[in-house]
């Protein structure tokens, strides 16, 4: 299964090509090339700042680069085409940090919103998408339930959940675990697994290198604004080859 | 139709303009002054004062939140002689001005006044300073800090509704443009600069305040 | 000279109350259009429409109100535009009351979160509807005080129309001053009407912030 995602067979889902962005004057991401392939898992590491957050917010079209190109599922990303956007944050979903949970939603009605605007459910549908995504997440009792009535990892399932109503075919997964206390982190890491296992295309920065190494097909190490070192997780994390990986590792023990 | 505006006849009368001028911002500075001197009073009687002072001023800050300027200066002007208290338009400008900053300047200064931790008050009653000078000086310069934008914004359109005081024949910037235009013809063109001169006066008075505030008010 | 009863002075005055109240209306419900309207503009294209809406804010909120009435009543005529006072006037408060509101509801609108915009459009939600059901609906709730807190500065703006010869509250106290000799009276009576429009609606506006800040904590 990992080599998989090396051989040609398996088609380019997400492919980024020369990819440069400033904020202002500052570059923040000076030249990437990534190729993702159907069901790849690919873990992001590296320093904080490093550009990974807005190498994600860059695929779903939340921020605007300057040069370079990038295409998911062979469309490319055009930032005034209302209708392209649309299209492309459909097969793109993502999941935040901070969960941004709807607030004033309950926990059913914050998946079935997009459903029934964007791709016109009708609201059984639905509403039986949610039921059955919320099992998914091991929340089937919550359906009702406010957001703030919900732990911080239940939040970030529903989130999940959220996401995947809208049938994405990459998941951008930015942090997913940093706000977590450390005893929920393990029952969000679980529902992203699953979704790894069952083929779902995911891109995910991450801190948790021993989750990014059970999980990975691809890890890629992310240095100023540019990929830096990129190979099988047991490669990357046992060799790691430029002596900036190896720092970054090194920093990590202590 | 072809509409002719001519602006240089207005800023021949320029004289009157700087009058109005300097009654606008005389009577503003007069506000500022007496009008946040009431205000603090008011809020201290508010949050700390006696029961019997504090229901008198909550009466006076709703009555004067509840009507309008144009009413209130109508009344000391126009209603009071009836008592005998006569005032010259100025006066009459100057008391409403100041009435009226008073009376939203308390809310605000006692919002401030009400978000003091508690615990500055504890420390400086240990160091044996008197009620009053824990007040003004415990007390109240941070409260001012906190709630200085919001005093700002009231004095610009405590500023701003000075214009009404035109209508008592107060020489203020209002005035100034009545005036002209009643010379010249030429309304629109002097309203026009009147009002464009108000907007110059509102940012320059923000930005001053803003400026002096930390400075003079309340340290740092 | 006539001879008028207490009673008389606030009859006239009560009838004249109408037209404060109709004012208000039309200045409060079309400055809310109009507010909305750029609003909307604002938040669609900020890149654009920042500016221009940072300047018409500041024009009205920088300028007297009775200026704007001035200006609207001596411009329209200029232009060639002959309408009633009542159309000059309206017009006028309608504007102010809009780049209030506008910027009240803008500062609402800022106050929520960034993450509730990207995840509705990483929802691929377009503009209008992100705005329809993960906007509105919460800046509304904050919106709501203060929007009815500045209804009473509406109701006191709209005495300045007298000014122009508008006949509502406050001119009409003034008419009936200059026949009566009684302005004492009769301008006390003036305050007392506005007291009564304007005072339970601060109240209320009051009541709604300190319930929507007890449901936040
Ligand atoms: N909106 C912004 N305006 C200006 N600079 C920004 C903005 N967002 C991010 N940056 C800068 O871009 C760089 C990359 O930020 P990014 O959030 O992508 O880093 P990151 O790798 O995700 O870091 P972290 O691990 O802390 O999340 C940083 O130097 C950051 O300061
Ligand atoms: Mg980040």
């Amino acid at each position: 299964m990992p080599l998989a995602a090396e051989s040609h067979a398996v088609p380019t889902i997400v492919d980024i090509a020369g990819l440069r962005k400033s904020y202002g004057s500052t570059e923040v991401l000076k030249g990437i090339d990534l190729r993702v392939a159907r069901g790849e898992v690919i873990s992001i590491i590296g320093r904080s700042g490093s550009g990974k957050s807005t190498l994600l917010r860059c695929i779903n079209g939340l921020e605007m680069f300057q040069e370079g190109g990038l295409s998911v599922d062979g469309k490319s990303l055009l930032y005034d085409n209302a209708t392209a956007m649309r299209e492309l944050r459909q097969s793109v979903g993502m999941i935040f940090q901070s969960f941004n949970l709807f607030p004033h939603l309950t926990v059913g009605r914050n998946i079935m919103l997009a459903p029934t605007l964007v791709k016109k459910r009708d609201k059984a549908a639905a509403e039986e998408i949610a039921t059955k995504l919320l099992e998914r997440v091991g929340l089937e009792d919550k359906f009702d339930a406010m957001p703030d009535q919900l732990s911080g990892g239940q939040q970030q399932r529903v989130a999940i959940a959220r996401a995947l109503a809208m049938e994405p075919k990459v998941l951008l997964c930015d942090e997913v675990t940093s706000a977590l206390d450390p005893e929920l982190v393990g029952e969000v890491l679980r529902v992203v697994e699953g979704l790894a296992n069952e083929g779902m295309t995911l891109l995910m920065v991450t801190h948790e290198m021993n989750f990014a190494r059970k999980v990975s097909d691809r890890v890629v190490f992310m240095h100023q604004g540019l990929v830096h070192e990129t190979g099988h997780p047991s490669e990357l994390f046992e060799n790691p080859k430029t002596t900036e990986l190896q720092q970054f590792l090194s920093s990590l023990k202590d | 139709m072809t509409v002719e505006l001519n602006f240089l006849a207005v800023f021949q009368d320029w004289p009157m303009l700087v009058t109005g001028v300097i009654w606008t911002l005389g009577l503003t500075a007069i506000a500022i002054v007496v009008g946040l001197t009431v205000a603090v009073a008011c809020a201290w009687v508010r949050t700390e004062g006696p029961k019997w002072l504090a229901i008198p001023v909550a009466a006076y800050v709703e009555l004067m939140r509840n009507t309008p300027f144009i009413v209130q200066l109508f009344f000391i002007f126009f209603g009071l002689p009836a008592l005998g208290v006569r005032f010259s338009p100025p006066v009459a400008s100057g008391i409403a001005l100041v009435l009226n900053l008073g009376a939203y300047g308390t809310e605000i200064i006692r919002a401030g006044l009400l978000a003091t931790p508690k615990g500055q008050i504890e420390a400086a009653l240990s160091l044996a300073l008197s009620k009053f000078q824990i007040f003004t000086r415990v007390v109240l310069p941070p409260a001012l800090k906190k709630v200085w934008p919001a005093l700002v914004s009231q004095i610009v359109i405590v500023m701003l509704g000075s214009a009404v005081c035109g209508q008592i024949a107060t020489e203020e910037l209002s005035y100034a443009a009545n005036v002209i235009s009643a010379n010249t013809f030429r309304t629109f063109e002097a309203y026009i600069i009147a009002t464009a001169i108000y907007l110059v006066l509102a940012l320059m008075v923000r930005s001053l305040l803003n400026w002096a505030g930390p400075r003079f008010i309340f340290g740092r | 000279m006539v001879d008028f009863t207490l009673w008389d002075i606030l009859r006239n005055l009560i009838i004249a109350a109408q037209w404060t109240v109709l004012l208000s209306l039309i200045a409060f419900v079309g400055g809310g259009l109009v507010g909305l309207f750029w609003l909307l503009l604002r938040l669609w294209r900020p890149g654009a429409f920042k500016l221009p809406f940072a300047i018409y804010v500041q024009l009205f909120q920088g300028t007297p109100l009775l200026m704007q009435l001035f200006l609207s009543y001596f411009g329209l005529r200029l232009f060639g535009v002959e309408v009633s006072v009542w159309v000059s006037v309206s017009l006028a408060l309608t504007l102010y009351t809009s780049a209030f509101l506008a910027e009240i509801w803008r500062g609402c609108v800022a106050s929520i979160p960034k993450g509730q915009w990207e995840a509705s459009a990483s929802l691929a939600l377009s503009f209008g509807e992100q705005m329809r059901y993960i906007i509105a609906p919460q800046a509304l709730r904050i919106a709501i005080p203060p929007t009815v807190g500045f209804l009473v500065q509406v109701i006191k703006g709209t005495a300045l129309a007298s000014v122009v010869g508008f006949v509502e509250l406050t001119r009409a106290g003034n008419m009936i001053a200059n026949v009566t000799y009684e302005p004492f009276t009769v301008f006390a009576c003036v305050g007392l009407m506005y007291f009564i429009m304007c005072y339970p609606i601060s109240a209320y506006a009051r009541y709604l912030e300190r319930k929507t800040h007890a449901v936040s904590r």
